[in-house]
């Protein structure tokens, strides 16, 4: 069960008119490492994973519907008063004609998010090395946006989510050493 | 020392169509070197921590990468 708190994770302040930026972070609303594959890869692989990890995969699951809500915020703001020909200037023509002005979860090429983007093996070792991968990647994927995006503002907020996502790694990493490790064994260092 | 980012210089043919991109860099963050987070690290002031979004210095990346610790830009 969940509590709904009526505010963002971490403000979000969009200062220009950019609706193309829109178009390159809906990869982070619906894309394969974005912020709802994330939420909901974790939030499902958590019922087949030992029980000592369980509490860490629902947290951040959880916190990732915190980072797509922000992500949604950014880009309604980006296009909520765009117009049909600034939609086609800034390349949301195809979305435009689809959707209108509506969010939708695709990528940044327009792919409609898919199940296939997540896995639950069932495994802990593969599933939790899956879940390094995927905050790597949405790392990566936050750098790529910062370096294309000039708002000071709407980059402040990505750089917040960019750190989340170092933290998050790092929660999965000793999640995996919570995992193999062996009591008996002598330790050196 | 620790460095949050490298960087290398990858082979340019000289029959390659577009111009070098000349010194290429990747980020390595901090959560790849910590291993099990060891107790009573230092922490931000929580507002500052609310900030940056982490509570550890530790693992603390800012991005881009400041100069000083080693960008190249």
């Amino acid at each position: 069960m969940w509590y709904y708190e009526k505010k963002l994770q971490y403000p979000v302040k969009v200062t220009e008119c950019n609706p193309r930026l829109a178009k390159y972070l809906i990869e982070q609303y619906g894309g394969a490492d974005g912020e709802l594959s994330a939420a909901l890869r974790y939030l499902n692989q958590r019922y087949s994973i030992p029980d000592k990890v369980i509490g860490l995969l629902t947290d951040i699951g959880t916190e990732e519907f915190a980072h797509l809500e922000m992500i949604a915020t950014m880009i309604y703001k980006l296009t909520k008063d765009a117009t049909p020909e600034q939609m086609k200037a800034a390349g949301l023509g195809a979305h435009y004609a689809n959707h209108d002005n509506a969010l939708f979860y695709h990528n940044a090429a327009g792919s409609p998010w898919t199940a296939t983007y997540i896995q639950a093996k069932g495994d802990p070792i593969a599933d939790l090395y899956e879940d390094i991968a995927a905050e790597e990647k949405a790392r990566a994927t936050y750098q790529w946006i910062i370096n294309m995006s000039d708002d000071p503002c709407l980059n402040d907020s990505l750089k917040f989510l960019r750190e989340r996502e170092v933290v998050h790694s790092q929660r999965f990493r000793e999640a995996v050493e919570i995992l193999k490790f062996e009591k008996d064994r002598k330790q050196f260092f | 020392m620790y460095t949050p980012i490298k960087c290398y210089q990858p082979y340019h043919g000289p029959f390659d169509p577009c111009p070098p991109r000349g010194t290429v860099c990747y980020q390595t963050p901090p959560n790849l070197y910590l291993g099990f987070q060891p107790p009573n690290l230092q922490q931000f002031p929580i507002q500052e921590a609310l900030y940056k979004g982490t509570l550890w210095p530790v693992l603390y990346d800012p991005y881009p990468t400041p100069l000083e610790k080693g960008a190249k830009r």
